[in-house]
C-alpha cells in the first residue's frame, strides 16, 4: 500500500500536516518488507485507525495499524492527546504545589506518585524523613501496587473476554478507596506525602483498615489464581502472545513488570532501596517467557510481596513524629500554626516560597512504581521553583515496546497485548 | 571539589578519561548522582564504548534541559544503567543555540528513538540519523518548542488549529 493511496482516502480535517507525517512514517517503517509484496490482488491490506477514543486502547491511545487480512503487518503509535506539559508547570510551581500534579500522572497509582516526587526533592534538598513516615509511605505505595494491579488484572481480563472478573477486582479496589480515604481524607488523587515527611500519622481506624484487608486480601488473590491459572479460554488468549523476547527486552528499554517477565530481575527497590525497603524481605517475581501470560504471572506475583511488605511494615511500625521537625525543610504541625506565631509564619513562608535546594544542584531520584522505574531530575537554581523537573515515566517507556511487539500479531490482539502491557496515557503523555 | 566515586564508577570514569582523554569535559558529582560532560560529536562513540566494555546496557533515559542565556544553550542528558554493577552515570552534551544537533544514539540503544522525540518536540533539538524524527506529543502542525524558557505558560494563542465545534463544519 502506498502512501499516495492512503491520503487519498483520508480527509483529515484538522493537524493535517500531523496526520501526514504519521502515514509517511508508517509507510517508512521496514520499507524492505514492504518491497516484498508489492501488488495486493485480494484487496486484503487495510489502514486501520484505532483509538484514541476507543474503550479498550486503557486511555486516549491512537494506534494506526497497516493490516494484511488479520495480521498487523506494522504500526505506528500517536501519542501526546491527553499532554498537559506538567514540566512546564513544574517549572512554576513550587515543590509542594507540584506535587498533587503527579497525582494526575500515574492517576491509578498517585500515593507511589507522590512518594516519588517527595523522595526526589528530599534527596536534592537533603531533607531528612522520620522513620515512621518511611514505613507508612512504604505501605500506601504497596497498597498503590495492589490497586494499580487490580485494575490491570480486570481489565486486562475483560480485554481477553471475561466480564464479571472485573467487577470482583474492583470490588477490591474500592477497600483500597476506602483505606486510601480513611489515611489521608482522598479517595482518588490522595496527595498525602510531603516533603519531610506524610501529611498525617495513620489514625487506628485507617490501621484496623489496612489490617484487615492485608488478612482478606490473599484470600481474594487465591480466588483469582483458581480461576485463571487454569482457565483455557484465558490462557489461549495470553499465551505466546505479545512475545518480548529476552534479548530485545533490554534493547528497546522494557521497565517494571514487563521487563520481569522476560527474566530481568531488575527492580529499583532492591537495586538502589529508597524509604526502608532495604529492611523488609521480600522477593522480586520474574518469568522467562516475555509474553501476556508471564507478565500476568509477575504482577500477580507481585501483589502477594505487596502483602508481605505491608505485613512485615505493620509490624515494624516505628512510634515517633511523622514529617521532620525542621520549618526551613517542611509544613510546621497544624497545632504549631493555630498556636504559635512562629509557627504560622513558617507555614507562610513554606507556601510562599518553599523549600529551596541548593543552587546549581541536579539529583536523580526513582523509585519502583506499579508500571516500572518512575524517577524525577531536578535540577535547582536556588529559587523555591525547580528549573527543570524531569519525569521519566515508565509507560512512556513501555509504549514504545508496545509499538515493537506488535509488528506481526494478529489484530484481535492488540487490545490483549496493550492490557498486559499496562500503560496509562496520563503518565505516557505527561 | 573531590569527587567520591564507588569502586564501579571509579571504573567508569577511569576508562573515560583514559580512552576519550580530549573528548571529556568534566566529571561532576551533585546530591550523589555522577555526571560526566563529553564534546557532542563524540557521543555515537562514547556511547558504544559504555555499551559494550563498560555494560552500560541499558538506556533509562534522554532528556533535554534549556540553559536559558548561557553560552551552549541546549543540554541532552543520557540516564545509564549497568546492570552488572547497579551503577547509574549520566552523560551530558551540550549544542549551540542556535540550530542544535546531536548524534542520535538510536543505533546504540533502539529505546533512545522516543526519548530522542521527546526532546526534539520540547526542545527542538535535532538529532542526525534518527530513524523517524517525528514530534511526539504535539502536532507536527505546531510551530513552537513548549519547554525552552521562552515560551509562555499559557501557550500562544492560535498556534493550534482546534478542530470545529460544529458537526457540519461550517464556522
Amino acid at each position: 500500500m502506498k502512501l499516495s493511496d492512503i491520503q487519498s482516502k483520508v480527509n483529515s480535517t484538522f493537524f493535517k500536516e500531523h496526520q501526514k507525517k504519521l502515514y509517511q512514517s508508517l509507510e517508512d517503517k521496514h520499507t524492505s518488507i514492504e518491497e516484498l509484496d508489492e501488488g495486493d490482488p485480494l484487496t486484503t491490506k487495510m489502514i486501520l485507525n484505532m483509538g484514541p477514543q476507543h474503550p479498550a486502547t486503557h486511555g486516549v491511545l491512537r494506534l494506526v495499524l497497516q493490516l494484511d487480512g488479520e495480521t498487523i503487518e506494522k504500526n505506528k503509535l500517536d501519542i501526546g492527546y491527553l499532554h498537559r506539559g506538567v514540566e512546564k508547570i513544574a517549572e512554576n510551581k513550587t515543590y509542594q504545589e507540584f506535587m498533587p500534579y503527579t497525582d494526575r500522572m500515574d492517576y491509578l497509582s498517585p500515593y507511589s506518585n507522590n512518594v516519588a516526587l517527595c523522595t526526589a526533592v528530599e534527596k536534592i534538598a537533603s531533607v531528612e524523613v522520620p522513620e515512621r513516615a518511611h514505613y507508612i509511605r512504604m505501605i500506601g505505595c504497596e497498597l498503590a501496587r495492589i490497586s494499580s494491579h487490580l485494575l490491570w488484572l480486570g481489565t486486562m481480563v475483560m480485554d481477553a473476554g471475561a466480564i464479571s472478573f472485573f467487577i470482583w477486582t474492583f470490588k477490591e479496589r474500592e477497600k483500597i478507596y476506602d483505606i486510601m480515604d480513611r489515611i489521608g481524607g482522598h479517595r482518588f488523587t490522595i496527595s498525602h506525602s510531603r516533603i519531610g515527611g506524610v501529611a498525617n500519622d495513620l489514625t487506628d481506624e485507617a490501621t484496623a483498615y489496612i489490617k484487615e484487608f492485608v488478612n482478606t486480601f490473599p484470600n481474594e488473590l487465591r480466588d483469582y489464581h483458581k480461576l485463571l491459572d487454569r482457565n483455557r479460554i484465558f490462557f489461549d488468549r495470553n499465551e505466546a502472545v505479545g512475545v518480548l523476547k529476552t534479548e530485545d527486552a533490554l534493547k528497546i528499554g522494557a521497565t517494571g513488570p514487563v521487563l520481569r517477565a522476560c527474566g530481568y530481575a531488575l527492580d529499583i527497590r532492591k537495586l538502589s532501596p529508597y524509604a526502608r525497603y532495604n529492611e523488609v524481605d521480600f522477593d522480586i517475581p520474574t518469568r522467562l517467557e516475555g509474553d501476556n501470560l508471564a507478565r500476568y504471572y509477575v504482577r500477580m506475583e507481585e501483589m502477594g510481596e505487596s502483602i508481605n511488605i505491608i505485613n512485615q511494615c505493620l509490624e515494624k511500625l516505628p512510634k515517633g513524629p511523622v514529617r521532620t521537625d525542621n520549618a526551613k525543610q517542611s509544613y510546621p504541625s497544624k497545632d504549631e500554626v493555630y498556636y504559635s506565631m512562629e509557627g504560622m509564619i513558617h507555614d507562610f513562608m513554606m507556601t510562599d516560597t518553599g523549600i529551596c535546594p541548593p543552587e546549581g544542584a541536579e539529583s536523580y531520584h526513582a523509585v519502583e512504581s506499579p508500571k516500572g522505574e518512575l524517577g524525577y531530575y531536578i535540577q535547582s537554581d536556588g529559587t523555591g521553583h525547580p528549573w527543570r523537573l524531569k519525569i521519566n515515566a515508565p509507560s512512556f517507556t513501555n509504549l514504545q515496546v508496545l509499538e515493537n511487539v506488535l509488528d506481526g500479531e494478529m489484530v484481535a490482539d492488540t487490545v490483549v497485548i496493550i492490557g498486559g502491557l499496562d500503560p496509562v496515557l496520563g503518565e505516557a503523555d505527561k | 571539589m573531590s569527587l567520591q566515586l564507588s569502586e564501579s564508577l571509579q571504573k567508569t570514569v577511569d576508562a573515560l578519561t583514559e580512552n576519550f582523554s580530549d573528548k571529556v569535559i568534566e566529571v561532576y558529582q551533585s546530591t550523589g548522582d555522577t555526571f560526566i560532560r563529553v564534546e557532542a560529536d563524540a557521543i555515537v562513540e562514547i556511547s558504544t564504548y559504555l555499551r559494550d566494555k563498560l555494560h552500560y546496557v541499558y538506556l533509562s533515559d534522554i532528556f533535554g534541559i534549556d540553559r536559558y542565556t548561557s553560552e551552549e544553550r541546549f543540554e541532552v542528558v543520557y540516564n545509564l544503567l549497568s546492570l552488572k554493577t547497579g551503577t547509574r552515570v549520566f552523560v551530558k552534551v551540550r549544542c549551540e543555540e542556535e540550530g542544535p544537533v546531536v548524534d542520535s544514539v538510536t543505533s546504540v540503544w533502539p529505546a533512545a528513538g522516543w526519548n530522542e522525540r521527546e526532546v526534539y518536540d520540547m526542545f527542538g533539538v535535532f538529532f542526525n540519523n534518527h530513524p523517524d524524527l517525528r514530534r511526539i506529543y504535539m502536532p507536527e502542525d505546531f510551530q513552537y518548542f513548549p519547554l525552552r524558557k521562552e515560551f509562555p505558560l499559557l501557550g500562544i494563542p492560535g498556534s493550534i488549529e482546534l478542530p470545529s465545534t460544529t458537526p457540519d463544519n461550517d464556522q
